[in-house]
């Protein structure tokens, strides 16, 4: 089990997870879970259902307490200093949060209230958001009235207004067709950049993966290899990343 | 923007998505109105004729049963949005949005409180509206007190929203939320004094009129009652604020994330 990334590095990290476990009653959902990520990287959580991936970010995001172990965001312990872990995090969860019966610009208003961001500076942002992402011209249409897509992309929109220096992404193209997921896919990768926050996007879908990203390899609660993809493939004798999974008993 | 002005913010918010929510869902504005109105003039018509009131304090003379039942009305459209309150969260609970609110930087005890308050706020403009519709029906009762009253229905309105927020804690699914109709809202206001002074109901039945003193619910209504006329209810005042304060610690308690797994929750929130 490579573990080269976990907690050894001095930078402060944008993300700590140190030895995390969580248990669903008596079904162990993670196992001794460490995950260190530097402000400004891009880490691929890639796992199949049921691997730990939506508990995992349960629990960064303080839904769930982990049953021992404990997170930091930006260095504010998540268990001491609740207010000040998650002020710079942001979240796309699984699957839809928005308010159907609000509006587009409601809905984005309200998260900007919520994370106390002057009315004058979230409708800047919110502006600039919307036409970055072609959805200007639907900004007072109801939710209920958006596809499947124009709802993500809303809510990825939501998930960088407070500029978080960590973004959690929880399978966001599932359910997407293929140019709207390129398209999403693309658009995170840049956020790194033009945001500067670390983004950990939770996948089990291989093709979303480059061989240059760090990635995560997440079964049964444990996490089985982390590293740069293709330097994970070659260390570990496979031709690829699906031969990779395979190799280490996952559903590839 | 200073800490102080960050929570006012996530405050305003949170109440202008609820009188957002409120206003754009037609149905449930509607209902709110017609549903006590409907008891005001029609149900009270029938009742008037079958009831004998005598002269119970607050009230310093006879009054016509349409009076009696102002402040019965006046908790049951709390009870009732109380109750709405909580089918919305199990709702948002449902949809997702409830992790939006859950997830922000800000004390859990605060954000319920907020969304607590957000409600209680909704009910008042109910209470609002109804009165000045009780006007147009020519109910005469002492509008003086309504200044008086706003504290107290403040109070009971936090009582019953925290009563809402416990049991969307603890019902898990929208289906469920038949039985808090049939074991939760009838029981609390039929077994209360809104309809009919306990003293009526003692004559046919000792027990039910002992629950109906034991129901916080008719505390509630006793509350909004002597504060109408310009007089304060200790007993009754101190047993909503001891509900209140113990069904909003019950429900914080419930909804801490260390405890909500235990309880058989799913990544839902």
């Amino acid at each position: 089990m490579q573990d080269s990334f976990s907690a050894t590095q001095s930078e402060p990290a944008a993300l700590d997870v140190n030895n995390v476990a969580f248990r669903y009653g008596k079904k162990n959902a993670l196992t001794g879970l460490s995950m260190h990520i530097s402000p400004g990287e891009l880490v691929m959580i890639l796992g199949p259902n049921g691997a730990g991936k939506t508990t995992l970010f349960s629990l960064i995001c303080g839904l769930f307490s982990p049953s021992t172990g404990t997170i930091s965001i930006s260095g504010h312990p998540l268990l001491n200093n609740r207010s000040k872990a998650l002020a710079p995090l942001g979240i796309v969860f699984q699957s839809q949060t928005l308010d159907l019966d609000l509006s587009v610009s409601q809905n984005l208003f309200y998260f900007c209230e919520l994370h106390g961001i002057p009315r004058k500076l979230a409708k800047q942002r919110i502006e600039i958001a919307l036409k970055r992402m072609d959805l200007h011209s639907r900004a007072d249409d109801k939710v209920r009235a958006l596809n499947g897509g124009h709802r993500r992309r809303v809510e990825i929109i939501r998930s960088t207004l407070h500029e978080p220096s960590v973004l959690l992404l929880d399978e966001p193209t599932v359910g997407l067709d293929i140019p709207t997921r390129a398209e999403l896919l693309e658009y995170v990768r840049d956020l790194p950049e033009t945001h500067g926050c670390a983004v950990l996007w939770a996948t089990h879908l291989i093709d979303e993966i480059r061989s240059t990203d760090r990635v995560a390899l997440l079964h049964d609660g444990r996490k089985h290899h982390d590293g740069i993809a293709q330097q994970l493939v070659n260390e570990n004798g496979a031709t690829d990343l699906p031969e990779l999974m395979r190799m280490s008993g996952l559903p590839a | 923007m200073n800490q102080y002005q960050r929570y006012l913010s996530c405050f305003i918010g949170i109440v202008k998505r609820e009188l957002l929510r409120f206003v754009h869902q037609r149905e449930r504005f509607l209902a709110a109105l017609v549903r006590p109105m409907l008891w005001l003039v029609v149900f009270s018509a029938g009742f008037r004729a079958a009831l004998g009131l005598s002269i119970i304090p607050p009230y310093q003379t006879y009054i016509s049963y349409e009076v009696y039942i102002v402040p019965g009305l006046i908790g049951m459209i709390q009870l009732f949005n109380g109750m709405q309150s909580s089918l919305s969260m199990v709702y948002d609970q449902e949809m997702g949005s409830m992790r939006v609110l859950l997830t922000a930087p800000f004390s859990r005890w605060y954000l319920l409180l907020c969304k607590l308050l957000a409600g209680v706020l909704v009910s008042i403009m109910q209470i609002a509206t109804f009165l000045l519709m009780a006007r147009v029906v020519d109910i005469d009762f002492a509008y003086s007190g309504i200044l008086y009253a706003l504290p107290v229905i403040l109070l009971t309105g936090l009582m019953l929203g925290s009563l809402g927020l416990l049991i969307s804690s603890v019902v898990k699914q929208l289906e469920n939320f038949a039985g808090v109709m049939n074991f939760v809202i009838f029981p609390m206001f039929f077994l209360s004094s809104a309809l009919y002074p306990i003293w009526k109901m003692r004559e046919s039945s000792d027990l039910l009129a002992r629950i109906c003193e034991f129901n916080p619910f008719t505390h509630a209504i006793e509350a909004i009652r002597f504060a109408f006329y310009g007089q304060f209810n200790t007993l009754s005042v101190a047993v909503v604020l001891t509900c209140t304060v113990v069904f909003f610690s019950v429900a914080c308690w419930s909804y801490d994330p260390a405890r909500r797994f235990r309880a058989g929750r799913t990544a839902s929130a």
